[in-house]
């Protein structure tokens, strides 16, 4: 009997010593339960070494794995084979992105626009740790949660035609990412976040094409979290020219 | 040449609760966080089911240390266990005023859940995802300092040592292929645990023992390293984790007739609801080996990735499973097709966690002048024989928060380090790397080849169940195997982001921790906690109350002992 094969089409680039992207073929046994990533390790292990790509949980929580696998952001460790097969898969590295080599794609823009958002507590007095914790009801937790679950895999970039035309808008994972903590009963820094997510290149750049919650693997909904940003910036903008005296 | 006052070599919890400790100290200090992937991709991230502290009225400290010590059969130093549990309660309150997202009482308090081996409900979460929402929030508040200076993706090579001292580290930065020099007055090292040494564990790709390997060859030794610990739920095939939460919202194990076998060990009686430290809620060991007596009996269940068990939740109802164990859902559905609101979960016990690690102190230093390590890559030893479920979250913010003050009062009272010596040490490093790796010729054996066979090898001569002449074939195979990785081949000639090069050199660290795993366990003729001998099946203090360390020798490891600190609880028969 003989054994069922799949082809993954990989996208190879080495600089240096490639001049440009190119597709690489590689056929292998088909495995019910394999994902594209087991696909990826059996190529690197057993057919060819020089393949890179970033991975490491395999089971959907550390991000690593984002590719586009047939023209779609996935994680490669919750895409599995037997929703393509016995179609060809294409794996290419993430759009929208630098590649730097093979799979993997240069992120250093995005780390630096999840720090832009001052991804942390701040508070006006810090309280301290011996006066014990801050009270949150369920109902507060849930005001944020959602937008807790992100795991900065980056599809949602990959799969923003916004972030793919213009590079310098913030992009959904780092608005959802403000907006978590603007929601949060514990913050007192929604003014200081305002700059940058009121900014031309946060929140009012998204024209609402919704892709990102599409693709997002965790449900985070960033295109919530940015239509509410809108909202939240826009009462600002009345409140300062209708009442340009102040009213907080 | 880079200079920075504290390098953290690792950027998952333990690391980064040092480098915020250590920048807190002072401003002036200067921190640089290596690590070989982006901080928030570690391994802290896998960890679900939650964080245990006293928190609550009806809890105390002597009571989670007295849990702590009895789940470690004893091999726990009583002093570090006694701070550990002190400090545990801050630490946790300080997560929690930094964002991190804990599930809620109907009050506003942080919410707590039963945990194997725990006598009373101490283990903080946020839902099933403790280890992510904790990473995040840790690695988000980092962003807070400046002088915090990440190098990721930079995989440390070496540590650098000079006139008896740590002095810096040598590390490939996968950018470019360069060999990063930087050099500080002290560098902790946080790198997690080795799980990938075994070919079924729950561990990340990332979890291969560099730290451990990095100071065993600095001269370190390597403390308690045949304590391996199976947590008893993992998924056949891949090992992904099912949270031990999941039993302390009341889940149960059947075996193939539907029967809940813990009963038959000394563990019952059963009971509807979960009862502490009874059933479901024995401490992993334990239960790890239940279910080894019950496949031994033939009253497993056998697929095509071997026997298993079910985990039962299905009687919990959808509304308590989506609330308190989304993931575990999430997890079942995508990769068994199970659905636990319906139907049971396949498991069977899978490598976890490392109790043992870089021989440190309770400060988190070790024997080397300026070398710290904190979290599971680090043996204090609060864990010793056997960890209990949700103290490992615990230990890397208590032990990191330590090691990061303790090196930042190190390197303030040190002066800079003299690069001239570090210099022709950085170019020695580079030329080993590349002729034995980077741009070595020749050679045919592959790096997945040898690395299965070592995983093979510990699995049958370090499992849950060990015995003699088994691990002596291991300790042969593993010294042939080393023998075999010079031989490896290296096709990948490029300098940017060449994974090859990255994986042979985590399979060499990988071969010195397994090493030191399976010669710590050939000399520990007793049973204790998670290492069970077929041939010394009995716990004997009058010989092995005490910790194993490991040094490294060219002919393989030398082993020694140290005795184990017992303040206040003697040692007594484990029963549960």
């Amino acid at each position: 009997m003989s054994k069922a094969t799949i082809t993954l089409n990989v996208a190879r680039y080495r600089p240096g010593q490639e001049p440009a992207p190119k597709i690489q073929a590689y056929t292998i046994p088909y495995h019910n339960d394999w994902v594209v990533l087991d696909a990826l390790n059996y190529i690197k292990d057993q057919i060819d070494g020089t393949l890179s790509y970033r991975w490491s949980c395999r089971m959907g929580v550390c991000g690593s794995c984002g590719m586009m696998v047939n023209g779609v952001p996935k994680l490669t460790c919750a895409a599995f084979l037997r929703d393509y097969h016995p179609q060809e898969i294409q794996v290419e590295p993430l759009a929208h992105f630098p590649v730097i080599r093979d799979l993997v794609v240069d992120i250093n823009d995005f780390m630096d626009k999840l720090k832009s958002v001052k991804p942390w507590i701040i508070r006006k007095v810090e309280k301290p740790v011996s006066q014990g914790e801050y009270r949150q009801t369920p109902q507060e937790l849930e005001a944020y949660k959602q937008f807790t679950q992100c795991i900065n895999c980056m599809l949602c970039y990959a799969a923003c035609p916004v972030y793919g035309l213009e590079p310098e808008f913030l992009g959904p994972a780092a608005i959802a990412l403000g907006y978590r903590y603007n929601m949060d009963s514990r913050d007192q820094g929604q003014e200081l976040r305002k700059p940058v997510l009121g900014d031309h290149a946060g929140v009012w750049q998204c024209t609402f094409v919704g892709e990102c919650s599409e693709v997002c693997p965790k449900d985070v909904d960033p295109a919530a979290a940015i239509q509410r940003s809108k909202v939240e910036a826009a009462k600002d903008w009345f409140k300062s020219v209708l009442l340009p005296w102040g009213s907080r | 040449m880079l200079t920075h006052d504290i390098i953290i070599v690792g950027g998952g919890g333990a690391g980064l609760r040092a480098a915020i400790a250590a920048a807190e100290v002072s401003q002036k200090l200067s921190i640089a966080l290596v690590s070989k992937v982006y901080p928030m991709r570690s391994h802290t991230v896998s960890a679900e089911g939650g964080t245990a502290a006293v928190l609550r009225d009806f809890d105390n400290l002597d009571l989670h240390a007295k849990d702590t010590i009895f789940g470690a059969d004893f091999l726990a130093d009583q002093d570090a266990v006694e701070l550990f549990v002190k400090e545990a309660p801050g630490e946790l309150i300080q997560l929690e005023h930094w964002g991190c997202p804990w599930s809620r009482d109907p009050d506003g308090r942080v919410s707590v859940r039963s945990f194997g081996g725990m006598s009373v409900d101490r283990t903080l979460f946020a839902a099933d995802k403790t280890g992510f929402h904790l990473l995040h929030a840790l690695f988000q508040t980092s962003l807070k300092y400046d002088r915090i200076v990440r190098y990721d993706e930079c995989f440390v090579t070496s540590l650098l040592v000079d006139g008896g001292r740590v002095r810096g580290i040598t590390a490939l930065n996968l950018y470019n292929g360069q060999l990063e020099v930087i050099v500080a007055k002290a560098v902790i090292v946080c790198t997690g645990g080795g799980g990938r040494v075994f070919p079924f564990t729950t561990n990340a790709a990332i979890k291969t023992g560099d730290g451990m390997a990095l100071a065993y060859r600095a001269g370190v030794p390597l403390k308690d390293m045949e304590f391996v610990q199976y947590h008893p739920t993992g998924l056949p095939g891949t090992g992904i984790l099912i949270t031990e939460a999941s039993r302390g919202e009341g889940g149960w194990l059947k075996n193939k007739d539907g029967y809940r076998y813990l009963q038959d060990y000394g563990l019952g009686p059963p009971t509807d609801t979960p009862v502490h430290r009874k059933m479901e809620l024995g401490p992993r060991d334990i239960l790890s080996r239940c279910h080894m007596q019950e496949y031994s009996k033939g009253r497993t269940f056998e697929g095509p990735y071997g026997h298993y068990v079910h985990l039962d939740l299905s009687h919990l109802g959808e509304e308590v499973i989506d609330k308190k164990l989304p993931f575990v859902r999430e997890l079942a559905r995508n990769y068994v097709g199970i659905d636990p609101v319906y139907e049971p979960i396949p498991v069977r016990p899978v490598v976890h966690y490392m109790m043992g690690g870089i021989h440190t102190d309770v400060t988190g230093k070790t024997p080397l002048d300026g070398l710290y390590a904190a979290g599971e890559t680090a043996c204090v030893s609060i864990n010793g024989a056997n960890r209990l479920g949700s103290n490992s979250l615990t230990e890397l913010l208590v032990f990191g928060a330590r090691a990061g003050r303790a090196a930042a009062e190190y390197a303030l009272g040190q002066p800079s380090p003299t690069s001239n010596p570090l210099e022709a040490m950085a170019k020695d490093e580079r030329q080993r790397l590349d002729r034995n790796l980077i741009r070595k010729p020749g050679g045919k054996e592959r790096i997945a080849a040898i690395r299965q066979e070592m995983q093979k090898a510990m699995e049958d001569g370090a499992g849950i169940y060990r015995k003699e002449d088994e691990m002596k074939n291991s300790c042969n195979i593993l010294r042939q195997l080393r023998e075999r990785f010079s031989n490896i081949i290296i096709e990948d000639r490029g300098d940017v982001f060449n994974t090859e090069v990255t994986s042979a050199l985590e399979l060499d660290f990988m071969l010195d921790v397994a090493e030191a795993v399976v010669h710590s366990a050939l000399n520990r003729k007793e049973s204790r906690g998670s290492h069970t001998r077929t041939d010394f099946p009995k716990r004997d203090d009058a010989q092995f109350l005490k910790h194993t360390l490991a040094h490294r020798t060219p002919q393989g490891p030398r082993i020694e002992y140290l005795p184990v600190t017992i303040t206040r609880w003697q040692p007594e028969e484990r029963k549960y």
